[in-house]
């Protein structure tokens, strides 16, 4: 296999895959496909090509084992490492999103054709657990507002509301006698923050399609704000004029706010979030990092929360 | 107190075979010293202080739920442990204290100023803190001469603080998790039974001193 350093390549390029992964990923990455026998989820992992972003961090990328052994995902149960062994069971082929509500262009898209219109670019960002930790994760996707552009919201549209499949013959953790959250899955994001550049559908880590534990076929990345807004395995995106009810927050409205931006100055209830430790960075002896406001992107998002009060809506 | 009764209920309870104490101690601590060697040898997964800092956690619940069985299995099976009862406890302890070490060496670093913080804002931290220190006095006198000193009634009335270390346990794995998990639960139905069935028979038993027909 060629590999080569990528330098003379523009952003705008699509980058073969073989190219743009330095050797140290695709070691990771040809790992990762040793491991496919062993799970289901992998089995499907096929490469997509993906052109480099201004948006990317160069800070070490967690690796392709840590980012797909070690997730939440309660469909598949609360342990970390329960979506690795369980998210097999999921068929995200044939799969399809819905987009209704306040939409010009309400439409059911398949998965592929999505994939196939869409001007795929791996986004490397920081990721922030709520829990206090984080990973920084080479995603594959494209801007959420390449979809918003093309359902042509109303001018009523304010809010953009997500759902994750709902199939507890698939999902083992939809099956529990006590409901951990009330499913299906749901997000929600305000249509500035739905359009901002930043804002990703990403189909693929690692420069392959996403493993199910990781949320295929498609899932939202947004960088700046706690992961559990990051709404897996997709089906449905509505437009909507209220701010819609999200998961978390139904479940504990106290704890996990709609906005859910990081923010080391206000605390979870019950742990500071203050400092983070970064998976995979000195094992047992890794030392906690600062963590940033907007988790580092601040730059780019803060003015959407101009004369907000970040600790009334956390 | 305690002693004699162990060795009236010895006499009726089920022949166990003996094994040396030491030997309790000795397979206590194997999942210690695997945890940390696969901590060391990055076997615990992707977030190796985590995994460590809630399974010492959790062997110090599963220990110190396993001395609160030693009382119900000799009364109502006549199965008798009672002899095992102080390494069971012990370990407890010790388990505890590997878990508080963890998280305050390995997870926040010494800082003494967010440990204290911790202490202070956090219900959980503060709660498990509080069940440390409640176990300290247990431990300290977990030994012959303590109970000589104490006399047996003082000491068995000091000793009842480990039903609220067991409340103080359940509660701690309760609010560290987000939402309600199965697991914690369990952990507190547990408890809740062992401590019910105490509950029930004291209020079930006559004021004065039960004693043996002559």
């Amino acid at each position: 296999m060629l590999i080569r350093r990528p330098s003379d390549i523009l952003p705008s390029e699509i980058t073969p895959r073989e190219i743009y992964l330095n050797r140290r990923q695709w070691m990771a990455g040809a790992a990762g496909l040793g491991l496919a026998a062993a799970f289901p989820g992998w089995a499907e992992a096929a490469p997509l090509s993906a052109a480099k972003s201004p948006f990317s961090t160069d800070e070490k990328l967690t690796s392709r084992e840590d980012v797909t052994s070690y997730n939440n995902y309660y469909e598949f149960g609360v342990d970390k490492d329960d979506p690795a062994k369980n998210a097999g069971t999921l068929k995200t082929s044939p799969w399809t999103v819905k987009i209704d509500g306040l939409v010009g262009k309400p439409q059911e898209i398949g998965i592929e054709d999505l994939i196939k219109s869409s001007t795929l670019e791996e986004r490397i960002y920081r990721m922030r657990c709520v829990e206090g930790w984080s990973m920084v994760i080479p995603w594959v996707g494209f801007p959420l507002s390449d979809l918003i552009k093309r359902a042509e919201p109303l001018g009523s549209a304010k809010y953009v509301a997500f759902e994750t499949a709902n199939r507890p013959n698939e999902m083992s953790g939809l099956r529990t006698v006590f409901p951990v959250l009330d499913w299906p899955y749901t997000e929600g994001l305000r249509l500035d923050e739905a359009m901002h550049p930043l804002t990703i559908l990403a189909v693929g880590l690692y420069g392959e399609t996403l493993p199910n534990q990781n949320g295929a076929p498609i899932r939202l990345v947004v960088p700046w704000k706690y992961g559990f807004k990051g709404i897996k395995s997709i089906t449905r995106i509505s437009f909507v004029e209220k701010q819609p009810q999200t998961a978390w927050n139904k479940q504990t409205p106290s704890e996990y706010g709609f906005y859910a931006n990081v923010n080391p100055n206000v605390d979870h209830p019950r742990w500071s979030q203050a400092t983070e430790r970064r998976i995979g960075e000195g094992g047992l002896f890794a030392k906690r990092r600062p963590t940033l406001m907007f988790n580092g992107y601040a730059e780019q998002v803060a003015s959407l929360y101009n004369g907000m009060d970040l600790k009334k809506y956390y | 107190m305690q002693e004699r009764a162990s060795v009236q209920a010895a006499k009726k309870g089920f022949a166990l075979p003996q094994v040396p104490k030491i030997l309790v101690y000795i397979v206590g601590f194997i999942p210690a010293v695997w945890l940390f060697y696969a901590g060391i040898t990055d076997q615990l997964g992707a977030d190796p202080m985590r995994t460590l800092e809630q399974e010492l956690g959790e062997w110090a619940f599963r220990f110190l739920i396993a001395t609160l069985t030693i009382t119900p299995l000799r009364q109502l099976f006549s199965v008798n442990l009672l002899r095992y009862r102080r390494a069971i406890g012990l370990l407890a302890f010790y388990y505890a204290l590997l878990h508080l070490i963890t998280y305050t060496v390995l997870d926040q670093g010494l800082d003494f100023a967010a440990i204290g913080a911790d202490i202070v804002k956090r219900p959980y931290i503060t709660i498990g803190m509080a069940t440390f220190v409640i176990l300290v006095p247990l431990a300290i006198t977990s030994n012959n001469l303590s109970i000589r000193r104490l006399g047996g009634q003082a000491w068995a009335k000091l000793h009842k603080l480990v039903y609220l270390a067991a409340i103080g346990a359940a509660l701690h794995f309760i609010l560290v998790v987000k939402s309600w998990p199965l697991e914690p639960l369990i952990y507190a139905a547990i408890v809740a039974v062992l401590l019910g069935y105490r509950l029930v028979r004291s209020l079930g038993r006559k004021p004065a001193p039960r004693r043996r027909p002559a």
